[in-house]
């Protein structure tokens, strides 16, 4: 199936004149939202991007920008409603305890 | 406490340090075949074939029975009898990522070594940062893996990249990291092949299958709530213009009503998530509740008012049901459920009173 999710709404920023095209961000974004071209990373797939936080966590230049964060509408209303979690951060409660949650990634 | 843990289990196996053996088990776990003598001490040597015990963890963890316990201990642990040049492949502490990792090694000599998670898996690990840059290089010096091998690579799941700043281990412990596949049946050929990953073992999908798996968690965690909605409606039937009286004959309907829509949103709605028109998931629901909701309506063969409020009730309940698979697939951003959450909150809320007013009015009428 095509995996895209709503369009434009993604935080993901790319600082052409500071990427020196090692192709990390290519190697670990689970979207292929990126491609290496004439030395440099391109965005050639915004919107498939989920904002897990891979590429720019991996960018030795810090070329990347991405508010990372769990598209889960459970974690954010548990969140909204003051429900934490151990697993999750302060913005989101998780109600997945583990997998699958961003499920079974096992 | 629970039967997986041993006794290097927990924080005790820190404590014990310096103990690099001190590793995926103690000898009362069945996936452990021998301790293995290494040049860092004792290693668990595990099994890379699953037995019943393995099958039957992990169906029970399809079904959320026992998951926050399903756990083993952080360190290293072998497979086959593997030596100074053997890759270095890295995990999580939750059982059922080192199942998937020893049965894909089945037949290589490898090393693995678990990181503590706290029992979730590599994915949701690493975006809460448990599965990363610090607990890597802590637990690489920890279990001595300079003295173990020759070669200075470790292979870290892709799906360990959120978490895990490659540039900063490097720098750290001089250890390479090499991105491995996302899916651990990838990983033999990927081994094969030098340690290059293709495109497609780089990419996640979510097959039909992929989404079914996560249905059955999903049922559980509904359950409650479905069985608190179908009381209170029983209840509400059973008030009348003239005072209390149980009509239990009414309640085969409302039972349909609530398990209906329940398979719709909780198992319908996932298998049938690319055919539905729209981005949104709450609007994806929304569809199929429209289409539960005409199906209840015209099975149960109420009036107008009395079907409208069906309709409006399934479109609401599904649109939410809907809404919170945002959680279960590979693919939603945060930033995405955030634009839609408001809106789709809103109109559920207005659905969902609107089906009721209208339900109570068919009902005292």
């Amino acid at each position: 199936m095509r995996m895209e999710y709503l369009k434009n709404v993604v935080t993901l920023q790319l600082d052409t004149a500071a990427c020196v095209g090692c192709g990390r961000c290519v190697e670990v974004c689970p979207h292929a939202v990126f491609a290496i071209e004439d030395r440099k990373c391109r965005i050639v797939a915004r919107d498939a991007c989920m904002e897990c936080g891979a590429c720019a966590r991996n960018c030795p230049v810090e070329a990347l920008y991405v508010r990372n964060g769990v598209g889960c509408a459970a974690g954010m209303i548990n969140a909204a409603l003051g429900r934490t979690s151990g697993c999750c951060g302060e913005e989101q409660a998780c109600c997945c305890g583990g997998p699958d949650g961003k499920n079974e990634c096992a | 406490m629970n039967d997986n843990l041993d006794q290097c289990g927990g924080s005790g196996c820190d404590a014990g340090l310096p103990k690099p053996a001190c590793a995926c088990s103690g000898a009362a776990r069945h996936w452990v075949l021998e301790q293995l003598e290494s040049p860092v001490g004792k290693v668990p040597r595990v099994a890379s074939r699953w037995t019943w015990k393995d099958y039957l963890g992990a169906v029970a963890m399809r079904w959320g029975v026992g998951r926050r316990r399903y756990l083993v201990d952080p360190g290293l642990c072998a497979i086959g009898h593997p030596g100074a040049d053997a890759p270095v492949l890295v995990t999580a502490n939750y059982k059922l990522s080192l199942d998937h990792l020893r049965r894909a090694l089945d037949g290589f000599d490898a090393w693995i070594l678990v990181l503590d998670t706290k029992g979730i898996n590599v994915w949701c690990a690493a975006g809460k940062g448990t599965f990363g840059t610090e607990e890597l290089v802590g637990r690489l010096a920890t279990a001595n893996v300079k003295r173990l091998v020759h070669h200075r690579t470790v292979v870290v799941p892709q799906l360990g990249a959120p978490g895990v700043a490659a540039h900063e281990v490097q720098k750290r412990t001089g250890f390479r990291v090499v991105y491995g596949p996302v899916r651990a049946l990838d990983i033999p050929a990927f081994l094969r092949d030098g340690m290059r990953t293709t495109p497609a073992m780089r990419q996640v999908t979510f097959t039909l299958w992929e989404r079914l798996v996560v249905v059955p968690v999903e049922l559980v965690h509904t359950f409650a709530s479905a069985a608190l909605i179908m009381l209170g409606f029983f209840l509400v039937d059973s008030l009348g213009r003239h005072g209390v009286s149980v009509t239990p004959g009414h309640w085969g309907g409302i039972a349909a009503l609530v398990w209906g829509n329940l398979f719709a949103g909780v198992v319908l709605t996932p298998m049938l998530l690319p055919c539905l028109p729209g981005r949104a998931f709450a609007c994806k629901g929304a569809e199929m509740g429209a289409l539960a909701g005409a199906a209840l309506w015209w099975g149960g063969g109420y009036g107008f008012v009395q079907g409208l409020a069906v309709l409006l009730l399934s479109v609401a309940a599904c649109s939410f049901l809907g809404m919170t698979f945002t959680g279960c697939t590979p693919y939603t951003s945060a930033s995405g459920v955030r634009r839609e959450m408001p809106w789709g909150v809103r109109l559920q809320i207005l659905g969902c009173l609107a089906g009721l007013v209208l339900w109570l009015v068919a009902h005292f009428q």
